[in-house]
């Protein structure tokens, strides 16, 4: 990857998953490493269930914030839907790392519509390079539900520009600096994500 | 480098990592600005937010965005540079001010940022705010990213100083949601060593005097014709390729040279007035001169009236943004060159799908929508549960969140105009209803902050005129929509002091509704509020149903220990699910056939009880009781 100019990022998931906290990471991430960095923070009315997605694009000088259809290099998708969602979107050798919590809307639930009986094994038939796990067991097992951010980032780090040690450290000195208790769990989080890229 | 969310004006001089809405409000504040207003709108609404973090200058929330102009106005002549934020469509809102405004021109710096929401994230049309400064006769400043929100904000002061004019800055959602690096300078005093002097000829606009303005303002125009055919914002990046040069402002600049580096751009950092000498120097020297602005083909018609040959929007779409994606098959048919059957095939909705063979729909294409949802426990859950069932009525809306009430399962609202427009549209139903409709029950909903922006001058006309509608005035002490900010219903300013909370039962009253057709209900007490409901629609007056409980996203919202569903009572009614609260789901469906033949599907729900705030409002839904409290419930 590093042998080209702009690294795409594409996060996508649901509001209130921290999708956009987990961009402003690897944008705060690319800048400290003297990347130009853009980031779109369109979310439309995501606070309310709607889909969020941010793109994070960084090189030596970035220019149109949005990453155009095809050309995301890392898909980071927080719901299994989404992700299926946007996997369009990849380059032929882009990778997709997927959470497999799924978070089924209320048109669902209501019966309006259905939810895609297995969205990976619809990616996988696609031919999308995929790493899939489920992110909120993770999280959950290593007890706070939140920790899913952490888990995404520490899983799509070895597919970053830099080493998987600069994006953890990034993440830990923002919990040193706010919520210092959270550090060790944080960093036990980043490494459960590594593994799950590693093993899926 | 500094966080997003630390704003603090003392470390500017640095290289910032921020959005443009921010870039807008620190460039205001490195100009000197002293006095910033605006009523909350997306996508500009971060504007005021981050103003009002930095203390050298005044900020507010005003009530709607005329007062915001007019407080600026008012601020400018004093001597102050002064700068309101909106979104497109508040620009209309406060044309009234702008209009008449433009003739008497400025003491300090005047600067109007209004963002347009180019592909309608959040907004209820896809209006163009650059013909604004068409009309009124004034700059139009368009930046292309978030640097340059900030270079151009700092130079909007300057210009309206310079040419005594009232200075737009035309943003959009591309840019007001945008983060980039920006480099940042310290705050420029501003001391135009003059207070407010009176000047009757100039500051009056009677017949008389505002005739002798409308020249001077021509002349203005003219000096910033000049202005603009000189100035480097308005900029040629040269390139190799001669096939194609563009003329372009704002976010499309950075899409086009995204998409074709090679080809010469002309950018209009100062898209009005048009540069037409340097648009026909750029035609004179490509073998097509092609205009690409977002939304509305304003340059190209200006363009074409000059004589210059230019192509736009016969071969761009006429909607939503130019990103690369929607420029690249336009261009490459113009091209001639062969679009890539790799290429996804662009969501636009305008554009052309090129004549290939067509690829297989990607993956993903046919998921389900996640369109927004009211929020778990929301106080209007309730209203449109009653409104679902109320029988033969019309219902006008408005602006807010509670025009999601159009949708499922409710579809209990029937129009959406602009804010405030569900008094008139509701009074215009009744007096306008044919014979079809006589017995049809007038309501309108709308929210409390859109009531004290354009609302209260319909109901006061609906009263006024003795008509027949039952308004639900939703009070939730907050405007939801765009993120939960404070207004005079909340009793808080901008920056969270106390300040006075206006009381709708009294304002309604003070507006002509009769005391006894006031009633203010707890929206989460369902038989209180339907009784209030069935009874004043029958009522041959005007009614007021206020609603007291607040927004669960504002930061006093107390949420209470969550219910579950006991499954064994659960008996597949489905009634709950009509409250349209997203932490109900339903678990499975089960079809029956009744004693007298006829079938029923049965749903049976769980409540998500990590979601549930405890608002207590299905309970009151359930006839079996199945709907019960968590016990010994820890909130995390």
């Amino acid at each position: 990857m590093s042998d080209r100019k702009i690294t795409n990022i594409l996060v996508a998931g649901i509001g209130g998953q921290g999708v956009m906290t987990a961009a402003e990471i690897l944008a705060q991430t690319a800048l400290a490493q003297g990347y130009d960095v853009k980031k779109t923070e369109v979310a439309g009315m995501a606070q309310r269930g709607g889909v969020v997605t941010s793109h994070v694009r960084f090189g030596e000088k970035v220019l149109s914030p949005a990453i155009p259809p095809g050309e995301v290099d890392i898909l980071v998708g927080f719901e299994p839907a989404e992700s299926l969602r946007w996997c369009s979107h990849l380059r032929r050798n882009g990778v997709a790392m997927v959470s497999t919590t799924r978070q089924e809307p209320p048109v669902v639930s209501l019966g309006l519509f259905e939810y895609p009986e297995d969205p990976v094994a619809q990616m996988r038939a696609a031919n999308i390079r995929m790493h899939a796990f489920d992110a909120g067991a993770i999280a959950a097992g290593l007890g706070n539900f939140r920790l899913v951010n952490t888990v995404m980032l520490g899983a799509i780090s070895e597919y970053l520009p830099f080493s998987p040690d600069v994006l953890k450290n990034v993440i830990l000195e923002r919990f040193r600096a706010h919520k210092p208790k959270l550090v060790a769990i944080n960093e036990q989080a980043f490494e459960a994500g590594r593994a799950a890229q590693a093993e899926n | 480098m500094t966080t997003l969310n630390a704003v603090n004006p003392l470390a500017s001089g640095e290289r910032l990592f921020i959005s443009g809405n921010e870039a807008v409000a620190r460039g205001a504040w490195g100009a000197g600005c002293k006095v910033m207003a605006a009523y909350p709108g997306t996508p500009a609404t971060e504007i005021l937010e981050y103003a009002s973090r930095m203390p050298e200058m005044y900020s507010e929330w005003s009530v709607n965005e005329k007062v915001s102009l007019e407080i600026c106005i008012g601020a400018s002549l004093a001597g102050s540079r002064a700068l309101c934020a909106m979104k497109h469509v508040g620009l209309n809102v406060a044309s009234d001010a702008l209009m008449t405004q433009t003739l008497i021109g400025v003491g300090g710096g005047l600067v109007i940022a209004v963002a347009d929401d180019v592909g309608l994230s959040s907004s209820q049309n896809e209006q163009d705010s650059r013909f604004w400064g068409r009309f009124a006769h004034v700059p139009v400043l368009e930046p292309s990213d978030a640097q340059e929100a900030y270079d151009l904000t700092r130079f909007a002061f300057d210009l309206s100083e310079q040419f005594d004019t009232p200075v737009i800055l035309r943003m959009t959602t591309r840019i007001c949601h945008v983060k980039g690096v920006v480099g940042t300078s310290q705050r420029r005093a501003h001391n135009s060593g003059v207070g407010f002097s009176k000047d009757p000829a100039r500051l009056v606009m009677i017949p008389t005097n505002a005739k002798h303005r409308i020249p001077l303002m021509y002349q203005r125009e003219e000096k910033l014709q000049r202005f603009s055919e000189e100035s480097e914002l308005n900029l040629l990046k040269d390139g190799s390729d001669n096939r194609i040069g563009f003329v372009t402002s704002g976010p499309v600049y950075m899409h086009l040279q995204e998409a074709y580096p090679e080809a010469p751009i002309l950018k209009l950092g100062m898209s009005y007035p048009v540069p037409i000498g340097k648009i026909r120097d750029l035609a004179s020297r490509v073998e097509q001169l092609v205009v690409a602005e977002e939304v509305e083909p304003i340059l190209e018609g200006e363009i074409k009236a000059a004589g210059v040959r230019v192509l736009g929007k016969e071969i761009l779409p006429r909607i939503g943004e130019l990103a690369p994606q929607a420029l690249r098959p336009a261009i490459g048919r113009l091209l001639g060159e062969a679009p890539s059957v790799e290429e996804p095939v662009p969501g636009h909705p305008l554009a052309d799908v090129p004549e290939v063979k067509v690829p297989p729909p990607p993956p993903g294409s046919s998921l389900f929508p996640r369109p927004p949802t009211m929020c778990v426990a929301c106080p209007h859950l309730g209203i449109y549960y009653c409104l679902s069932k109320i029988r033969n009525k019309a219902i006008s809306g408005d602006i807010g969140c509670y025009t999601l009430g159009a949708g499922h399962p409710w579809n209990a609202l029937d129009t959406t105009i602009c804010m405030g427009a569900s008094m008139g549209v509701a009074h215009g139903l009744d007096k306008g209803r044919t014979d079809v409709d006589k017995d049809q029950k007038i309501i309108a909903v709308i929210g409390d902050s859109t009531f004290m922006h354009m609302g209260m001058q319909g109901l006061l006309d609906i009263t006024y005129n003795r008509g027949n509608v039952t308004i639900l005035l939703l009070d939730n002490r907050a405007v939801g929509m765009t993120g939960g900010q404070d207004n005079p219903g909340s009793g808080r300013d901008i920056h969270g002091k106390e300040s006075p909370r206006i009381n709708f039962a009294k304002l309604c009253e003070a507006l002509g509704v009769k005391p006894e057709r006031i009633h203010e209900v707890n929206p989460y007490e369902l038989p209180i509020l339907f009784k209030a409901l069935r009874e004043e629609v029958k009522v041959d007056d005007t009614s007021v149903i206020i609603t007291n409980q607040p927004c669960v996203l504002v930061d006093f919202y107390a949420a209470k220990p969550p219910f579950r569903v006991e499954d064994d009572k659960c008996t597949g009614c489905k009634n709950c699910l009509d409250v349209g609260c997203p932490a109900i789901y339903v678990t499975r469906r089960e079809t029956v056939v009744k004693p007298n033949g006829k079938e029923k599907e049965l749903a049976f729900v769980r409540i998500e009880s990590s979601a549930c705030t405890g608002c207590n409002l299905c309970p009151s839904t359930c006839g079996p009781d199945a709907i019960v409290p968590v016990e010994n419930f820890i909130r995390h």
